[in-house]
């Protein structure tokens, strides 16, 4: 027996710690940016704000997009919700509201996470000690991470869990990929500018898939490939193809778990359908940015019939 | 023997609300018990629009039961009707008491029955006029003096005007009149309580609204019925429903409900013989 | 460690004479080494911090979540002190029990002129709609927190009865843990009875006063907390968790089929019992307080209907009352018989007039209480208040005279804390933890002390910069 406010407090406690690792990990993209190239280039900071889907705060605070100014807006300005202490903060208390749900281990990494968040977010981050502070989230999330596998039983509360992850996941993944669409059409292979190359390089870095990508594709870097492989490889594990199988997954299980069919598993199948039948081409055809649009929609319908259909409000 | 009445009553309640409910509870107070002069000889409640959840007896011994609107519904229906059976005992109780009730609770003023300045002040007075007087004569003509004060009409107080408010305004209904005999009967040392019920009327069947008087404790006599509005001591036209120390421990229907929007509510009454 | 000679310490009877309860561990202590219990107890600092063992400020985001300061030194009690109070104890709460289910139907006691009416009609805490109830079991007070003082080798106080809600039960259970963690060896040297089992224990003592249940199924056990906010928060879900039972707030709760059930993600569920931290005012907006949004609209009828057991009962507050608690002796005697075992701290009643001129006399010396207050707050304490303070008490007491009671100023006896010069003298008191059924009464050996960290200071409450120890029931 799981109460329904508990497993929406689940869901979003794991869509807020999701939420505040794609912003560091934005941030590391952009940071590393920032090192291999000659100048400080404000255009690139500025799209990782952007790309983070924080523009409009960060321009109502600032005029310029500085590397100082960008790192502390995004980890821990007061002014901006979404920034990571905020996060980390909303991923927490809705981990003190389910806690009787939680593993001691689980609910123990996530306070000592805010807490060590808390003392490293303080006082101003500079270009200097960023990157520790980026590795001291990184490695927090993954006790997390690590305290969930481990210690938590494989029933309902997990299920609700891992969906909160992927449903905001899925989310996180079509967005960069929209923010750059335009860089990411297959004409722009042509273009072959410097800068497109940059481009590419900070979209894999922003879900941490250079490595494996260039593994996979030996160096073969073009737009296509970097779509195909955040779109549809189902062995990548921030792919929209890979989300969507994981809450195919878990809906699944409640489905077992409680016996009955809800209108959310109907919801899943249709987006699996079009998502993870379709070839590269033919999302080309559609328009990139249109199928990405109805990703995101589809996703967003879906995360709402969960509320619905498992009780999560009155 | 007494005179006695057989009455014949059907009470209809209807909410209408302006959005469907999601979530409402409705308390009744709508059965009349057998005692105190009066038999109930058939008693039937229905909800339509909603479910009941429970009965309890509250701690003045009321026949209460708890009904739930049922979620979508934008109307509700509480049909309670029944056969009484009622003895003339001109308005005397008595001293027997149901339940466990102290008679000390029926002496503290409540937040609808405090006595402010007003309510001191006509009590003060009633004491003077009648201070070679029997206790009951003395009652007597406080209610006389209360349904001089305050005139009857309908629409002016609702059922958060309080005793003090309705004496100020000199107007109000059979409720503020309860209310205003209550705050200065215990102002002068007596137990008080509220009574909803029903009253034949001599010159119509169909009515608008139940009725409320009040009930007041003498040491001659315990209890003794006072309808200041009629000016008459309860006799076998009153059918008592429920009793409190004022409206909100005796109301026939207490509501809470969840969300926004208006609602209505309609009452249809007969009482015939 | 010098003593306060004025006051009784438990631990030392001179500068080398120590307490037989105390002896085991002070050998152990004396040949420990002072740094490394020092810093023992900033691990024991970080251990609580990382489990989220705070209250919260009220009024304060969440960025003032308090710790309560934990003494890593514990209090001890011998098996022969701990038999006496646990007999005083279980008097008291069986006497409370009676004398509530009394208050609620016949009131015996009234009519037999053993306590003033007024006492009862006075009362904020009476309860009008409990009246004629009968609660499953006949158990008003489920769980009790009952404070003791101690001021001699013999002398134990009750100074409050906590029937109502008492808290600080998780701080019990959590401060064992720690010491056990930290100390395992002490445990292995001295016969220390464990407390672990109180949740267990929770969970029994509630189920046995469920309502009847058709069927074997076991009865359904909730908490009713106000939310993450409640300075109380951490307890109600360790208590939940612990003993097994769903951590609910309004929002989950409404009325099913007559019962009060709770929203699952499989619909909804009815709850036999309720362990509800909400005060009696929020707990139906049907009944009490319309505007509470912390309650459960249509609890008290389906209460009334005999459909669920609210822990504690609605209503218990009125044995809370201070000016009652001056009667607590005669209570027990009315419905027990007997004397009462445990003492009660002489109380001046202020509504009586020499009474009141007595106090007004000696402010100096008292310690002058608000009848329903708790918390240690509105409260004056004699000998260490300013002129002015007393003077501004003094108004308010001759205003409302009925408001207050006056009790002597108790030389509460101390226990040592590990401060930075070594082991230093503080004044504590205890709070046993009581569980009542209706087939027994079980009282877990223990309890939580309370210590004024501050020198001299006689403030235990945890909002008021009281600290915690472990409090060890020795073995036969």
């Amino acid at each position: 027996m799981l109460l329904g406010r508990t497993a929406g407090g689940l869901f979003w406690m794991f869509r807020y710690l999701e939420r505040t690792e794609n912003t560091a990990r934005l941030l590391e993209a952009g940071w590393h940016m920032a090192l291999t190239r000659d100048a400080e280039d404000s255009n690139e900071w500025q799209s990782i704000v952007t790309t983070a889907g924080m523009a409009a705060a960060y321009d109502a605070k600032y005029d310029e997009y500085n590397p100082t100014n960008v790192i502390n807006f995004l980890l821990r300005d007061r002014d901006n919700p979404s920034c990571v202490m905020a996060t980390i903060g909303l991923a927490r208390s809705n981990a003190r509201q389910v806690r009787t749900a939680l593993s001691s281990e689980v609910w123990e990494a996530t306070n000592e996470c805010w807490i060590a968040f808390k003392q490293a977010l303080a006082r101003p981050v500079t270009e200097r000690t960023l990157h520790d502070t980026l590795t001291l989230i990184r490695n927090r999330i993954s006790m997390v991470r690590g305290a969930l596998h481990g210690t938590m039983l494989r029933n309902d509360i997990f299920a609700f869990s891992r969906l909160g992850t992927f449903v905001e996941r899925a989310d996180n993944t079509a967005r960069i990929l929209d923010v750059k669409y335009y860089v990411l059409l297959p004409s722009a292979a042509f273009v072959g500018s410097r800068m497109d190359n940059a481009q590419w390089e900070v979209i894999l870095r922003s879900v941490s898939a250079e490595r494996s990508y260039r593994w996979l594709h030996a160096g073969d870097t073009n737009p296509r490939g970097i779509t195909e492989f955040l779109v549809l490889d189902a062995r990548m594990p921030r792919s929209i193809a890979f989300c969507i199988g994981q809450i195919q997954h878990y809906l699944g299980q409640l489905r077992q778990e409680y016996g009955t069919e809800a209108e959310s598993h109907t919801l899943i199948e249709r987006l699996a359908d079009q998502v993870l039948t379709r070839d590269i081409e033919a999302i080309f055809q559609i328009g990139l940015h249109e199928f990405l649009n109805d990703v995101i929609r589809d996703n967003q319908t879906l995360a709402r019939q969960i509320e619905q259909d498992f009780r999560f409000y009155g | 023997m007494a005179e006695t009445k057989t009455l014949s009553i059907t009470h209809v309640t209807t909410y209408t609300y302006d959005a469907p409910v999601f979530y409402a509870l409705q308390q009744l107070r709508l059965i009349p018990r057998t005692g105190h002069g009066q038999r109930v000889l058939k008693w039937n409640s229905t909800v339509t629009g909603g479910t009941k959840q429970l009965f309890f007896t509250d701690q003045f011994v009321n026949h209460s039961e708890l009904v739930r609107v049922d979620s979508g519904a934008s109307r509700v229906e509480i049909v309670s009707e029944g056969v009484v059976e009622v003895e003339d005992r001109q308005g005397v109780i008595g001293r027997q008491t149901a339940g466990f009730a102290p008679l000390w609770l029926f002496e503290e003023s409540t937040p609808r029955t405090a006595a402010g300045n007003n309510v001191r002040h006509l009590a003060a007075q009633v004491r003077q006029e009648t201070e070679d007087a029997s206790e009951i004569d003395r009652l007597h003509h406080l209610s006389r003096a209360i349904a001089e004060a305050v005139r009857y009409e309908k629409g002016q107080t609702d059922s958060e005007t309080t005793a003090e408010m309705a004496l100020t305004a000199g107007q109000g209904v059979c409720q503020d009149h309860a209310h205003v005999m209550i705050a200065a009967a215990r102002h002068l040392g007596h137990p008080a309580r509220y009574i909803s019920g029903y009253l034949l009327m001599d010159d119509q069947v169909t009515q608008d609204a139940s009725h409320a008087w009040c009930e007041v404790w003498t040491d001659a006599l315990g209890w003794i019925g006072f309808d200041v509005s009629n000016g008459i001591c309860p006799d076998a036209r009153y059918v008592r429903v429920a009793t409190g120390r004022d409206y909100a421990d005796a109301a026939p229907i207490m509501g809470i409900r969840q969300g926004a929007g208006g609602e209505d509510l309609h009452v249809s009454l007969q009482v015939q013989q | 460690m010098t003593n306060d000679p004025s006051c009784f310490d438990e631990m030392m009877l001179g500068p080398d004479r120590v307490r037989a309860p105390y002896q085991s561990y002070f050998d152990w202590f004396s040949q420990d080494d002072v740094k490394r219990l020092r810093r023992k107890a900033g691990e024991a600092e970080a251990f609580f911090r990382r489990i989220g063992i705070t209250f919260n400020v009220y009024g304060q985001d969440e960025a003032d979540e308090r710790l309560i300061p934990f003494d890593i030194v514990p209090r001890i009690i011998s098996a022969r002190e701990w038999a006496r109070l646990e007999r005083g104890i279980e008097q008291r709460v069986r006497a409370i029990n009676a004398f509530l289910h009394d208050i609620y139907h016949r009131q015996e006691i009234l009519r037999a002129g053993r306590i003033p009416k007024e006492i009862i009609t006075g009362n904020a805490a009476f309860t009008p709609e409990m009246i004629g109830v009968s609660p499953p079991g006949g158990i008003y007070t489920h769980i009790a927190g009952v404070d003791l003082v101690r001021t001699g080798e013999n002398e134990f106080f009750v100074l409050e009865d906590n029937v109502r809600t008492p808290s600080g039960v998780s701080y019990m259970l959590e401060n064992r843990e720690t010491m056990l963690q930290m100390f395992p060896e002490l445990f292995q040297r001295m016969n220390v009875r464990p407390v672990s089992a109180y949740p267990q224990l929770l969970r029994r003592s509630l189920s046995d006063c469920a309502p009847p249940r058709s069927g074997m199924d076991a009865p359904v056990l909730a908490v009713l907390t106000p939310g993450i906010h409640n300075s109380a928060y951490f307890e109600h879900a360790f208590l939940a968790d612990q003993m097994g039972a769903e951590l609910v707030e309004s929002q989950d709760l409404r009325i099913e089929h007559g019962h009060v059930a709770m929203r699952t993600t499989q619909g909804y569920q009815r709850i036999d019992v309720l362990y509800r931290r909400v005060d009696d005012a929020y707990l139906d907006p049907l009944t009490f307080n319309p505007e509470s949004l912390l309650g459960v609209p249509g609890i008290m009828d389906v209460y009334r209907a005999g459909n669920i057991t609210i822990a504690n009962a609605p209503g218990t507050g009125i044995a809370d009352d201070k000016a009652l608690y001056s009667y607590m002796p005669d209570i027990i005697e009315f419905y027990t018989g007997e004397r009462a075992i445990l003492k009660n701290v002489p109380t001046w009643r202020c509504s009586e007039e020499d009474a009141l001129a007595y106090v007004l006399e000696n402010l100096g010396e008292l310690v002058v209480k608000e009848v329903h207050g708790s918390g240690g707050y509105g409260m004056l304490i004699g000998p260490t208040a300013s002129k002015k303070e007393r003077t501004a008490f003094e108004a308010k007491l001759r205003a409302k005279p009925a408001n207050y009671i006056a009790q002597p100023t108790l030389a509460l006896s101390t226990v040592p804390i590990l401060a930075k010069s070594g082991l230093a003298p503080r004044h504590v008191d205890l709070r046993p933890f009581v569980l009542a059924s209706p087939n027994r009464i079980d009282i877990t050996p223990g309890g939580l002390t309370r210590v004024a960290l501050k020198k001299g200071s006689l403030v235990v409450n945890s909002s008021q910069g009281g600290g915690t120890k472990d409090t060890w029931v020795l073995g036969d």
